[in-house]
């Protein structure tokens, strides 16, 4: 039994990681309101929350949300950092993410025999890596034997502060007291650090979580290093829509960090260095930029004196600034083209504007009544009529939605069928957007699947600490979570036919492709060649 | 992203592009072969160095009281049982219908079939309606219904606003019970399923999984055979008939929870699955399970720069009664950040970002023993080296108290996160149910592991790890990998012949 497989081996994507394009959103239809609207409108699944969320912002700038939700014995949390990779430096690429690692490493306390001394030797290991970066970084007079001894010596004065370390301690201690989905993620616009723990250990977690966020020591930096760049080959070298996207992003974007590789290009990755780490750590986590939010069988009035103790340890500071850089107006075409021996894949992106634009909610009635299931127009068009791809979507934000990014679509082509065909299948359901108003119907179901899927995701803990937090750090405002429904009931037809005359314009696009191409016979792949060849 | 999958979750669930310290897919696998998370060899030394641990002196008080709200079970007396799990909380309804049978049951010359069977039977839709028009009816509602198969059952789903259950519930009973399989649909789900067969060979850790799943059971055996275009082509609309007249006799399972009056729904239900006749169970099947021929197996690929390594074996049972000490000693090996494997691969020597594994349990049939590291092209012998090295230490370093009480800590104190939602101890139920254990297997589960020693430890580890009978699977780019796999000193290097069988032309045209 297991895992149900509805729809099964078909066509499965590593891009789900890249591009996982779920439905959400909420609505209630507008003109014609359902019978129990009364019960799921805006205002009254907010008033229902109103009861049980408290919030509290400390002197420090940090924003704390409880929500009461005790269903069972137990709490899940979000810690959300209003930065991510789009905020790292120019030739550190994957800073952010190289730090949210270096937040399992432990704290002062935490995964240490004698911090006193870590410390010592671990300003060492900055200073013989300083050294050994700068000699490996001269374009002229570079000396071979120097730098082999600068490497010996760097690797010595690691070793030397790795006597004072208890590997994984800081996680070890979490999961004995019983952490479920211990994780993190780093995304383009933001950080966050989550996992769910039984009630009983909440103020553990607080401690725990306010020392990671305080006091973050920069430990086995070098070998987490090498750990991230194996993430990287995996998620994209060795991967040929991880490869795809990295190319289709960094050509969608001139100016903005949206095209830089998130994991980092491999030259920056792998030279950033536990000084960077620690800076990035000094000016985004302030509490001005966190907000954490727990969900669960917590009593707001009896815990919040004792998370406000613990979290009040975290730096205070100004917000950080934000960048000056915004994506200059695109005025040509562009495409990419990789050929190699992995099965034709198209995608294509249109600028669009953040989710602050006052057509956000436009997009998202877009995104649904073209992609979402099989009513979805291109669902019915590319796969069930014309009978060319195995799916097709368009989505939105992408890669972030912090600041102006794209409007994507993508098709996996039949076999025998070609990316040509999908762009040309996938623009003339463009056209129709912009030249005929969608239908009443579709407007309307819109609106409900977005507010029924809001509710969905409402009886679960982890799901909503998440939401609160982000919304709460993008609104400033938790409410936004159900008042954006509001937004969603405003968007008309006319909105939506506007929105794709202005976006959905050629020289407003960047596609990228896979072609597929016989590989060069090699002694090694002498076997597999004709299959490749008899697959297209 | 499945077209097929529900749309669910909050807005923040858009699209991102996200790096994270674990894997998904090593999580995945820990959590399929092991239970939750785990313990660590190297910290035993040091722990005694450390003086304060002021996270000791933080208080844990008695956790709140939680009886998990068990569904009600009505068997009936054709066999076919009924679960109701009431929650009020959000106005949802959901339920399903499990079928035994699946995948392992089908015709190896028609392998594939419940795998179109589970698409076609949804989009094609009941004998009063189109697949197409319940596609519009129920999107208009925000409901869903679905139909899957999977290696061993298939099932019709639904779930809807509970004002909208009756009229979905109907829906999905027509379904159920009066399909019209639709010659175009089959087609449209043959599309899917070819578009699969020709891309499986595109992303590495598909190919690993698939390949190394392969040499455990057997290419040809019932759990692994794989789909062909030549296996797919001649399934036909009466096929698809066919395996629902076999199966839908068989001892249903009926599952419905969300916001219902139970009273109502029982005897709803009760009027549409008393009337039918006595559930034939399938017959007990008999199959055998001779693990992988020991060696080392490459296949080559040549636009990757790291290797998919898989150590892999048979593993057993849950009927077996080692698995409570094998649960613990996969925390010891594979679980978690302070593992074996991922203290010493990944903590100690940067060589890996994605490791883990462990020593599987299925529920009715053996499951697989897998470790899996992801390494660089160039580290690939030295990443295969030490992990073989971890696992021979199970059988030669002796299991420690500390390692043990970390593994019970990690296991025992997360494990009501298997029944903290109503939802969970539901799916918990159906899944006794279907394989015959007892319904308060958790609970004699949970006891046992609490029992567990280290000399129990120590024992299981000598009975099942045999590194000597198990495979490595490397798939990779061969001409990166220096030194070579023949530097593994485990025999000659067995390259697998990945290629996809295409039928004659004119079939391929289609």
């Amino acid at each position: 039994m297991g895992m149900m497989r509805v729809g099964s081996r078909a066509v499965k994507f590593a891009l789900v990681l890249a591009m996982s394009v779920s439905a959400m959103q909420a609505a209630s239809a507008q003109k014609t309101q359902p019978a129990d609207s009364s019960a799921t409108s805006a205002e009254a699944m907010l008033q229902k929350f109103e009861k049980k969320i408290t919030t509290k912002v400390l002197p420090n700038g940090l924003t704390l949300i409880v929500c009461e939700r005790p269903e069972a014995p137990v709490f899940s949390y979000t810690t959300f950092i209003d930065a991510g990779d789009v905020n790292d430096p120019s030739g550190e690429s994957g800073l952010a993410h190289m730090f949210e690692h270096l937040a399992f490493k432990g704290t002062k306390d935490i995964g240490t025999k004698d911090y006193a001394a870590e410390k010592v030797a671990l300003a060492k290991v900055e200073a013989a890596n300083a050294a050994y970066e700068a000699e490996y970084l001269k374009q002229v007079g570079r000396d071979p034997k120097k730098l082999e001894e600068l490497h010996k010596a760097f690797l010595a004065a690691q070793a030397e502060a790795q006597k004072y370390v208890i590997p994984n301690q800081f996680t070890d201690i979490a999961e004995r007291n019983g952490a479920t989905g211990l994780n993190a993620s780093t995304g383009l616009d933001e950080t966050m650090y989550f996992w769910s723990m039984p009630e009983n250990r909440l103020q553990l977690w607080a401690w725990m979580e306010s020392d990671r966020l305080a006091n973050t020591v920069p430990r086995e930096f070098y070998k987490e290093r090498d750990v991230v760049m194996e993430e990287r080959r995996m998620r994209t070298d060795s991967n040929p829509i991880g490869r795809l996207v990295e190319q289709f992003l960094a050509t969608a974007f001139v100016a903005h960090n949206y095209g830089r590789s998130g994991v980092g290009w491999p030259s920056e990755l792998s030279q950033i260095n536990a000084t960077e780490a620690m800076a990035f750590h000094k000016k985004y986590y302030v509490g001005s930029n966190i907000v954490v939010a727990v969900v669960g069988d917590v009593d707001a009035a009896k815990v919040m004196p004792m998370l406000e103790r613990y979290f009040s340890q975290v730096p205070g500071g100004p917000k950080p600034e934000d960048m000056t850089t915004v994506e200059p107006k695109q005025f040509a075409e562009k495409k990419v083209i990789i050929r190699e021996a992995t099965q034709p894949f198209y995608i294509e992106g249109y600028h669009r504007p953040s989710y602050h634009d006052k057509d956000d909610a436009v997009f998202d009635a877009i995104q649904d009544i073209m992609s979402n299931g099989r009513v979805s127009r291109l669902y019915r068009s590319l796969v069930r009529d014309q009978k060319i791809a195995a799916e097709a979507q368009g989505f939105s934000p992408f890669p972030g939605d912090k600041y102006p990014n794209l409007f994507a679509f993508y098709a996996v082509p039949l076999p025998g069928h070609t990316p040509e065909e999908m762009r040309a299948a996938i623009h003339k359901e463009i056209d129709k957007l912009k030249t005929t108003d969608v239908t009443d119907e579709e407007l309307a179901m819109f609106k409900t699947r977005a507010r029924a899927d809001l509710l969905r995701g409402l009886a679960d803990n982890e799901g909503l600490s998440n939401a609160l937090a982000m919304y709460q750090t993008r609104y400033g405002d938790w409410r936004q979570l159900f008042l954006q429904l509001n937004r969603i009931d405003a968007v008309t037809k006319a909105d939506i036919r506007r929105v794709a005359n202005e976006i959905f314009v050629p020289s407003n696009r960047t596609s990228a492709e896979i072609d597929f191409a016989a590989p060069a016979a090699t002694a090694h792949q002498a076997a597999s060649q004709k299959n490749d060849g008899g697959a297209e | 992203m499945n077209i097929r999958e529900q749309g669910s979750g909050i807005r923040d669930q858009k699209n991102r592009f996200r790096w994270s310290v674990v894997s998904d897919r090593v999580r995945a696998l820990g959590r399929s072969v092991a239970l939750a998370a785990v313990c660590g060899l190297v910290l035993s030394a040091c722990a005694a160095a450390q003086e304060a641990k002021p996270w000791e002196k933080i208080p844990v008080p008695p956790l709140h009281a939680f009886h998990p709200q068990q569904p009600q079970r009505i068997e009936l007396k054709n066999g076919i049982v009924l679960f109701l799990q009431v929650d009020h909380e959000l106005p949802f309804v959901s339920g399903s219908v499990l079928i035994p049978g699946g995948s392992r049951d089908e015709d190896a010359a028609k392998a594939g079939l419940v795998d179109l069977y589970g698409m076609a039977w949804r989009t094609s839709g009941s004998t009063t309606m189109s697949g197409d028009k319940m596609d519009d009816l129920l999107a208009e509602k925000a409901a869903h219904i679905e139909t899957g198969g999977d290696v061993d059952s298939t099932a019709v789903s639904w779930n809807s606003l509970s004002k909208d259950s009756d009229q979905v519930f109907n829906l999905a009973m027509d379904l159920l019970f009066h399909p019209k399989f639709d010659e175009a649909k089959l087609n449209l789900a043959k599309q899917q399923e070819a578009t699969g067969i020709v891309r499986r060979n595109d992303d590495e850790g598909e190919i690993a999984g698939r390949e190394a799943r392969k040499l455990i059971y057997g290419a040809d055996s019932p759990y692994t055979r794989q789909p062909e275009l030549s296996t797919i082509g001649p399934i036909t609309v009466a096929d698809l008939q066919a395996w629902h007249d076999r199966t839908i006799g068989g001892k249903l399972i009926v599952s419905v929870s969300g916001d219902f009056d139970p009273a109502t729904m029982e005897a709803k239900l009760r009027s549409v699955f008393e009337k039918l006749p006595m559930a034939k169970p399938l017959p007990p099947r008999h199959d055998t399970f001779n693990g992988p021929t020991p060696g080392v197996y490459f296949i080559n690929k040549d636009d990757v720069n790291q290797s998919n390594i898989q150590i892999v074996g048979l593993g057993t049972d849950r009927h077996n009664p080692d698995v409570p000490t094998l649960s613990v000693m996969n925390d010891v090996l594979g679980g978690g950040f302070a593992s074996r494997l991922f203290q010493r691969i990944r903590t100690q020597l940067g060589l890996a970002y994605a490791v883990g594994g462990g020593y599987g349990f299925s529920w009715d049939h053996p499951g697989s023993f897998r470790v899996v590291v992801m390494t660089k092209s160039a580290s690939t012998v030295d990443a295969t080296k030490q992990a073989m090295d971890v696992l021979n230490g199970l059988t030669t370093t002796p299991f420690t108290e500390t390692e043990l009480k970390r593994a019970k800590d990690n296991i025992l104190n997360s494990f009501l996160f298997r029944y903290d939602t109503k939802d969970k101890v539901l799916a918990e139920r159906v899944r006794l149910e279907f394989y015959g254990y007892p319904a308060d297997y958790l609970e004699t589960y949970k006891a046992a592991l609490e029992k567990v020693t280290v000399a129990d430890l120590n024992a299981a580890a000598k009975k099942y790890i045999h590194t000597n009978k198990l495979a490595v699977l490397v798939v990779g780019n061969g001409s990166e990998i220096k030194p070579g796999l023949d530097a593994l000193n485990m025999g000659a290097v067995h390259p697998i012949d990945i290629t996809i069988p295409m039928p004659k032309h004119e079939e391929a045209e289609k």
